[in-house]
């Protein structure tokens, strides 16, 4: 606990905190009538519970942890459709390890796997490609999934293996796009968050322009941030100045890694392999538009929905899910009905509950309070 | 999957594919450099580089400062280890 402890004692976190205070004060947001601030991104979750980051600000400010992990928000539909696809005997399933555990509405990776389905865990999608050219009389297919920070990865390994002819490799694309995600969030009626911060890796890939409109059509300030306990710090400090002084703007704290118009290369292979899809659908959200992306025509043999007959059916999230609440605001994690009785990290119902990096499940790994009593404090609310 | 890890480029491997390969913490792996190769840094000034590596691919080229607070902070989480785990899962 090196890190935290020195993240604590850290002077500029202590000036930051004092600021932080202040700033809330002069904004005039009470306990009562906090500011609601998201950070979207599954990674800054993951760090704000590891660092205690909501115990260093005033009551007055909450943070409403987002739908940012792309694993969290797989449908179970979609878990149904690796399976299928794994199951096949001339396939070999390749995925990132993550995805191992999503429950699906038979089983999930993990368990296919155990029952004789060749899956192989892998770190990167180049390594699907090695094993498509290890094993030519089998089909591997790549499991792909994430939000912009992963899309260019699996779109350079399309592209390299059409330029060495590879023909029995392709992608299952399962990947999501962040800004009309945002978008929804905002448009949702019961939608309460005052300002944003945006993810740092996904703004690396597509730069700091496409969340413009959330300032300028939505008038909400937006801060793209870097995933050091400071920088999640001082990026709440920018956002309340933003409050005080009466701007919306967006403004990129994580400068050192993110250019304002992103990366070329990354955006160059993207927009050559994938388009984007009409719709998508979210585990918790519902469905999406244009929330997804798919192999172009172009790259077709590559596109294992095309190769491969999947089924695609959607499965409805469990009726006692409020994922979809917890995301937008409306109600903290274990304020959920099922929150630490029928969902939790073992047998999760709901997507936040999947990995450290959903909302529900990190009260589980991080919280400073006790699941029991956050529980009782539930019941003794409804 | 979605964390970005710090590592070193130690040499090129295959211009033509953009393939280097990496030192992350002791780790040696080829890594795909597309993303850093812009004009003005060809493939062969990438060596030495520090750059965040995600999924296999070097996203963003950092300086060596910000690489050592990345990597005692994501040690600490616990996520380099797993990272160098399954960078090294054999095929
Ligand atoms: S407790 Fe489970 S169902 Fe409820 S919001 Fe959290 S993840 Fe979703």
């Amino acid at each position: 606990m090196k890190f935290v402890d020195e993240f604590r004692d850290n002077g500029k976190a202590q000036s930051l905190k004092r600021e932080i205070h202040a700033l809330a004060e002069r904004i005039g947001c009470s306990p009562d009538k906090p500011l609601l601030l998201m950070e979207f991104c599954g990674g800054h979750t993951h760090a704000i519970f590891r660092y205690g980051i909501e115990q260093m600000l005033p009551k007055s400010i909450e943070m409403v942890h987002g739908p940012g992990c792309p694993v969290c928000v797989l449908p179970m539909g979609r878990v149904d459709d690796c399976v299928t696809l794994a199951e096949r005997p001339e396939v070999i399933f390749a995925t990132f390890g993550d995805a191992m555990r999503v429950p699906g509405s038979r089983k999930s990776l993990l368990q296919a796997k155990a029952e004789g389905a060749d899956i192989r865990m892998v770190y990167s999608p180049l390594d699907a490609l090695t094993l498509a050219r290890k094993n030519p009389d089998r089909e591997v297919i790549f499991f792909g999934l994430g939000f912009e920070t992963t899309m260019p990865s699996t779109a350079l390994t399309v592209l390299q293996a059409e330029k060495e002819g590879i023909r029995n490799f392709s992608l299952f694309c399962n990947h999501i796009t962040t800004v009309p995600t945002v978008k929804a969030i905002l448009d949702s009626p019961d939608m309460r968050i005052d300002g944003f911060l945006a993810p740092g890796h996904v703004s690396m890939v597509i730069g700091a322009r496409p969340f413009d409109f959330v300032a300028r059509d939505y008038d909400r300030p937006i801060v793209i941030t870097g995933f050091e306990p400071l920088d999640i710090l001082q990026s709440i400090w920018m956002l309340l100045k933003q409050f005080a002084e009466g701007r919306s703007e967006v403004e990129n704290q994580y400068a050192r890694i993110v250019p304002p118009d992103g990366n070329r290369a990354a955006l160059e292979a993207i927009s050559k392999v994938f388009e984007i899809r009409e719709f998508f659908e979210w585990r918790g959200l519902g469905s999406i538009d244009h929330s997804g992306v798919r192999i172009r025509k172009a790259y077709a043999d590559y596109d294992a929905e095309r190769k491969f007959a999947v089924p695609n059916l959607k499965i409805a999230d469990p009726k006692s899910c409020q994922c979809g609440e917890v995301i937008k605001g409306v109600i903290k994690p274990w304020e959920c009905k099922i929150f630490g009785t029928a969902c939790t990290p073992e047998t999760p119902m709901g997507a936040l509950m999947v990995s450290s990096e959903g909302a529900c499940a990190a009260y589980f790994s991080y919280g400073s309070v006790s699941i029991d009593e956050l529980v009782a404090k539930r019941e003794a609310g409804s | 999957m979605c964390l970005g890890i710090p590592g070193q480029i130690l040499e090129i491997t295959d211009a033509e594919n953009s393939m280097a390969k990496v030192d992350v913490s002791g780790v040696r792996r080829e890594v795909n450099i597309a993303c850093i190769i812009e004009e003005g840094h060809p493939v062969e000034d990438c060596v030495g580089d520090w750059v965040l590596v995600h999924v296999g691919f070097a996203m963003s080229r950092i300086d060596e400062e910000e690489a050592e607070k990345t990597l005692a902070i994501l040690s600490e989480l616990g996520e380099v280890q797993e990272a160098l785990d399954s960078m090294q899962t054999t095929l």
